[in-house]
């Protein structure tokens, strides 16, 4: 394995196993969210470090990463961009919104399939993929880039200019 | 209603009365009441995730009065009637309930089988013809009782992977699994070794091994008999001969003390495959990977199938007759302290009952086997490797096998043992023998499947049956008796051991007038004090526990444990 | 109490009654403990405390509480059903994955009131045992986990959680567990699953009914954000009393969450049944677009069968019976029901007459066919084939037979599956077809009949006879 997680990640990722105290197991979403908020993604050494970690076959953490479109199994760009695509969204405009991103940041969905879900722009700098329901279907079209949340989205150049 | 105080409900199935044990699940109260309901997911020996929806059954219970009603009039049986339920029920994990019913016909529960049945093929490959579980597949023969004629899917499949090599003796193909999950079960839940799992969701739902780890468990076999498609196949039998054209012989294993239930397929006398045969006090409904496997040397070169007789330095076909001859000729001028006999517990109580005759006709100063003890797996792979050292314990009068093979090649290096009888076994491999122990002998006779060391110093070779050419009974480290039964005839000249033991005795002065298996099986049982009064009928296709040994067989004890816990039904 | 006023723009309608919405969007308030204990924050746990457990569980009951999270069911009867001689330990689980596709209210409590969400976890957890209480928020909150966070840190060092509560004895420790993107999740046994860190596959009920066989096979109680908000606001004025608010069998206030094609979108916490259908589009949202007429609704989140503009009802028993118009459907549990829907989540999306129906069962079947867990077989296979199929009405490559089929299919999952998502996928598809049939068949060519779509599985076929 050639993952080098560093001392205060690890530290985190330990205190968060504390709080199941019944199984270990139960640490898995907290401990791929921890890698992934580190590296971006969660790759094949993250998942055999998390099964090691909780002392499980490295497919039962394989099994959880490719069940959640939460997890990313490549690198995503420096921003990660996802917009909601449900209905009421889609009433506001998100189809739009997505099309316009794309347009903006350079990003070309038509590779996009049901296993690649994320498209990355020229530059690296966005990737964005649609996301189900957001919660806020009030204040359609939404999105998330990164961990911030944007509601009624319409400027998308000002959206895009607030990262850097 | 009934009045009786025991733990037997009433329940109706397909307008039947019946009486089933409290906590009996559905699909196993409507199996014995002769009604099969059609499950894929479902297996008594592991959990029950109700995932494929296929035993779905109409459901119903004597409907509560409401406040201020009469209670309903029971019929003349005492039955209340049935208000039925308006939405099925699957029949695997759901228990009875007093004078609950349940109907596996009619138009709900055809509709819902239909239903399943089309969502099942909608994405599966409809390639029948080319797929190797044609023939044996639930999917195949469901679909022609339950699915539609025509297809209504008019999309494109979801594409998955195909011919995926998981393992070193599995192939699984993608496209052909139904996510019944019964394979994963297995590995987590029987075989400790959890390496399958599912990947992604939903409709691409695909069962996977982590890249770079394998299916490679002494167990990962019985996932191919258990998968009810064809999307888990041997690479040992995959492809190799069609099952219909199969014949099929309930007999055990012979690899070890547990005697696993198995069948051997066969056709024109060559073994195709060994599967597993369930039975609840020997091996559940599995064998060891290395067991099951183990038959291609049944059919290989390396087997013996003549008579050989040394002729200087090499060996030379002989007949029969002049082998048997032979070798009486050098018994009888021998006294029966210099003869020593090493018969083998991989024999049937029979020809260790005829091992017994011979001793006592040639008055041979010595009767051994060959022990071969080794580490149990933990689960069905006991410590001792022979099948029936439990038989040759009681018919020969042994108490600790082995113990004399010492003392045998002392006697030889000291002259007082002449003549060594080795009937199935090969001292140089598989005892502390070796070549030049035998040299001082005046005579050396082997009978054995294959050439081997001790066959290459013997003056007599004679080709012995293996066990999938005999029958008979053999007693397994619990004292259950079982039958061995004879699946192919063995190559050439092979005989079986009783029969040499016969001819051995008789050309040697003795008579016996035992001319089949069923006469050694009455003498067994009539002279033998363990065995006296056994039937053939008695021990059956499953076997009956003759003596207890207080030996137990580690899998069935996790086993017990997990149907205590009402994990599983078992 | 100082008055409370509410940010410029984000008033509350008049028909509004807020309760457990009293700080959303209210000037000078914020999720800290200071400012939630300035206002008798943490009262009703010191009360609870001195109270026995059962009895904290007989005034749930009294209030008829019922659940806000879907099902609507009874929150005290629940809480009974834990096994009466249990000895495992029991768990607490709030349901914060607000994942129903048009709802959006446990959000605004999460973010702007989390000390309200864990006394109401804290007095539950009390009332059925729980020692240890997860928060399962949907993964797509980051914020909002880290508000919870701090704020069980901040309830922890004032003594509300942790060992010894209030000096009564009881231990209590509240974790945050984030989910990861997955509608199922939402599920209650789907939910137990993922947070034992497994694939989060719905279980059979019987015998996996969490309140007897939950979280690691011990009696666990699944709530909703809402649902245990409320719990609080019983405990402050008895049950009896809270049970005065709303109508009878449909207690309290509940927060409807008004999405799609109206003016004005937004929350409305309002008491369940005290407004219809029609007051809450025309008054509350500021009614429709200019020029633009009402078409449908779908009344309880996406999962609720659709109900069509002018569409009647007949509700009410024996001389009660009367039929109204979909627009006078009084928003409650039962009334809804009758009118064979639900009001679920409270998730209200309003479609007009603009809207295409094959696109929006388009839309809607692709949030089902992504989110289903694929365990068992209707609704895996049967929720990606109408999402085909509708895409094919959308696209013109369907033909009438089509929509038979879709039909067909959605009703061979209902009532076949593991769990409700299986209900919640083929109610849309069922009930635009009962309502809309004309206008979807009117998207389709019977000449598509005849075209060859998949060669592959016609030629196939003959293999199967
Ligand atoms: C597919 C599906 C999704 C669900 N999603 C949610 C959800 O996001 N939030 C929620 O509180 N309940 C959800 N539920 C309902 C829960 O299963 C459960 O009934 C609820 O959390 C119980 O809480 P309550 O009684 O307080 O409503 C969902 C149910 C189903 C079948
Ligand atoms: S491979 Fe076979 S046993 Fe395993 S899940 Fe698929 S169909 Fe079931
Ligand atoms: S109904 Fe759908 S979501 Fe529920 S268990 Fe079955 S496949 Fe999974
Ligand atoms: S539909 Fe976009 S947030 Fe709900
Ligand atoms: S056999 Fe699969 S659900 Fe019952």
């Amino acid at each position: 394995m050639s993952i080098a997680i560093p001392a205060d990640l690890e530290k985190e990722i330990d205190k968060r196993i504390t709080h199941y105290p019944v199984s270990k197991r139960s640490a898995v979403l907290p401990v791929l969210h921890a890698l992934q908020h580190h590296f971006g993604f969660i790759d094949e050494d993250a998942v055999e470090w998390t099964a090691a970690k909780l002392e499980l076959e490295p497919i039962k953490v394989l099994e959880v990463v490719t069940f959640y479109p939460g997890f990313r199994q490549s690198a995503p760009g420096k921003y990660h961009i996802r917009v909601c695509r449900t209905l009421s969204c889609a009433m506001a405009g998100s189809y739009e919104l997505m099309e316009s991103i794309c347009e903006k940041a350079d990003i070309d969905r038509s590779g996009v399939t049901h296993h690649d879900p994320i498209a990355v722009s020229k530059d690296g700098k966005f990737s964005i993929e649609f996301a189900e329901c957001l919660a806020s279907c009030g204040t359609g079209p939404v999105c998330l880039v990164q961990d911030d949340f944007h509601e009624a989205v319409k400027d998308v150049d000002g959206l895009l200019a607030q990262y850097k | 209603m009934s009045e009786e105080k025991s733990d037997l409900i009433d329940v109706q199935i397909d307008g039947e009365w019946h009486k089933f044990p409290k906590g009996t699940r559905m699909i196993e109260a409507c199996k014995e009441a002769g009604v099969e309901v059609p499950h894929y997911c479902y297996h008594p020996k592991l959990t029950s995730p109700g995932n494929c929806r296929m035993c779905l059954v109409e459901m119903g219970m004597p409907p509560r009065p409401r406040p201020g009603d009469d209670p309903a009039e029971p019929d003349e049986d005492g039955h209340l009637p049935i208000g039925w339920m308006p939405r099925p029920v699957i029949a695997c994990a759901n228990t009875i309930a007093p004078n609950m019913g349940i109907r596996t016909t009619g138009p709900l529960t055809e509709e819902c089988r239909r239903g399943v049945m089309e969502f099942l093929l909608a994405n599966h490959p409809l390639d029948c013809p080319i797929c190797d579980q044609a023939g044996e597949c639930s999917l195949q023969e469901f679909s022609v009782e339950h699915g539609k004629g025509e297809s209504r899917f008019r999309e494109q499949k979801v594409k998955k992977p195909k011919n995926v090599d998981i393992g070193p003796r599995i192939r699984l193909d993608d496209e052909r699994c139904i996510m019944c999950s019964r394979c994963i079960r297995f590995t987590d839940e029987i075989a400790d070794d959890p390496v399958l799992g599912f990947t992604d969701r939903g409709s691409h739902t695909t069962l996977a091994v982590h890249p770079g780890h394998e299916l490679a468990n002494n167990y990962s076999l019985n996932t191919v008999d258990i998968c009810p498609v064809g999307a888990l196949t041997s690479n040992d039998f995959r492809f190799q001969m069609r099952v219909w054209f199969m014949k099929e012989v309930n007999t055990i294993d012979p690899n070890c003390g547990t005697g696993c239930n198995i069948v051997v397929h066969s056709r024109q006398d060559e073994i195709y495959r060994i599967t597993p045969r369930e039975n609840n006090d020997v091996n559940s409904a599995w064998i060891p990977d290395s067991h099951r496997l183990n038959y291609h040397w049944i059919n290989s070169e390396l087997r013996l199938t003549d008579p050989l007789i040394k002729d200087g330095k090499s060996h030379r076909q002989t007949s029969w007759e002049d082998a048997i001859e032979l070798s009486a000729s050098k018994l009888s001028g021998l006294k029966g302290s210099e003869i020593a006999i090493v018969a083998s517990a991989r024999m049937t109580n029979e020809e260790l009952f005829m091992v017994r005759r011979l001793a006592t006709h040639l008055d041979a100063g010595y009767v051994d086997i060959v022990p071969r003890m080794e580490k149990s797996d933990g689960y069905l792979i006991s410590a001792d490797r022979n099948p029936n050292t439990t038989g040759a314990k009681l018919i020969l009068g042994l108490e600790d096998p082995g113990s004399k093979l010492g003392k045998i090649k002392d006697a030889i290096i000291k002259d007082e043992v002449k003549a060594l009888l080795v009937l199935q076994e090969n001292l140089i491999d598989d005892a502390d023998f070796a070549a030049e122990d035998f040299s001082s002998l005046e005579f050396l006779l082997t009978s054995y499947p294959m050439a081997n060391p001790t066959a290459e110093a013997a003056d007599v070779v004679l080709p012995g049956a293996c066990w999938a050419e005999k029958s008979g009974t053999m007693l397994n480290v619990t004292g259950r008796l079982q039958r061995l039964n004879q699946a192919i005839d063995g190559p050439g000249q092979t005989m079986q051991s009783w029969e040499i033991i016969r001819d051995l005795i008789q050309n040697t002065g003795g008579g016996n007038g035992i001319y089949s298996t069923q006469d050694l099986f009455n003498l067994l049982t009539s002279e033998i004090p363990d065995f006296v009064g056994v039937t053939w009928d008695q021990i059956g296709d499953l076997g009956m526990q003759l003596v207890d040994t207080g030996e137990t067989i580690p899998l069935l004890e996790k086993e017990r444990q997990r149907i205590a816990k009402g994990l599983i039904v078992g | 109490m100082s008055k409370v006023i509410y940010t410029s723009g984000k008033e509350p309608h008049a028909r509004e009654s807020r309760v457990v919405f009293k700080n959303v969007d209210r000037e000078g308030w914020d999720p800290s403990i200071a400012r939630y204990m300035s206002e008798g924050g943490y009262d009703q746990l010191k009360k609870a405390m001195k109270m026995e457990p059962q009895a904290i569980t007989d005034e749930v009951k009294k209030g008829g509480l019922r659940g806000r999270g879907g099902a609507g069911f009874p929150a005290g009867v629940k809480w009974g059903f834990i096994p009466p001689n249990n000895e495992k330990p029991v768990y607490l689980i709030c349901n914060a994955d607000e994942s129903e596709p048009g709802t959006f209210k446990d959000r605004y409590i999460i973010h702007q009131d989390p000390h309200q969400l864990i006394e109401g976890m804290a007095i539950s957890s009390f009332a059925v045992g729980a020692k240890l209480a997860y928060i399962y928020i949907r993964e797509e909150f980051p914020e909002g986990a880290a508000i919870l966070e701090k704020a069980i840190s901040e309830a922890h060092e004032k003594g509300f959680l942790g060992k010894d509560v209030l000096g009564s004895g009881f231990d209590l420790e509240i974790y945050v567990h984030r989910g990861a993107g997955a509608y199922i999740c939402g599920e209650e046994t789907g939910l137990i699953e993922s947070l034992e860190g497994k694939r989060p596959y719905p279980r059979i009920k019987p015998p996996y009914f969490p309140a007897a066989m939950g979280l690691y096979l011990c009696p666990t109680i699944v709530n909703n954000v809402e649902t245990l908000c409320h719990v609080k606001h019983i405990l402050e004025v008895g049950g009896e009393e809270w049970a005065k608010t709303g109508t009878p069998n449909n207690t309290g206030t509940r927060i409807l969450c008004v999405s799609g094609d109206v003016v004005k979108p937004g929350y409305f916490e309002v008491q369940v049944g005290h407004v219809t259908m029609g007051e809450l589009i025309n008054d509350m949202c500021g009614g429709l677009k200019d020029g633009r007429k009402l078409k449908a609704v779908i009344p309880g989140g996406s999962s609720a069968k659709v109900l069509r503009a002018g569409e009647k009802f007949t509700v009410g028993r024996g001389d009660d019976a009367k039929e109204i118009d979909m627009l006078d459907i009084p928003m409650d549990f039962d009334t809804l029901a009758a009118c064979g829907s639900m009001a679920g989540s409270g998730g209200v999306i309003v479609i007009d007459d603009s809207r295409s129906i094959s696109w929006v069962l388009n839309n809607i079947n692709a949030f089902y066919a992504h989110e289903s867990c694929g365990q068992c077989t209707p609704c895996r296979e049967g929720s990606l084939w109408m999402k085909k199929i509708t895409d094919r009405v959308v696209a013109g490559k369907a033909s009438p037979a089509d929509i038979d089929t879709l039909d067909s299919v959605a009703r061979n999952i209902d009532g076949r599956t593991i769990c409700a998502f299986g209900e919640a996928c083929a109610w849309p598809t069922e009930s635009f077809i009962d309502k809309f049939r004309e206008e979807l068949v009117g998207d389709t060519d019977a000449s598509n009949s005849e075209k060859i779509l998949n060669p592959e599985s016609l030629a196939a076929a003959a293999n199967l006879s």
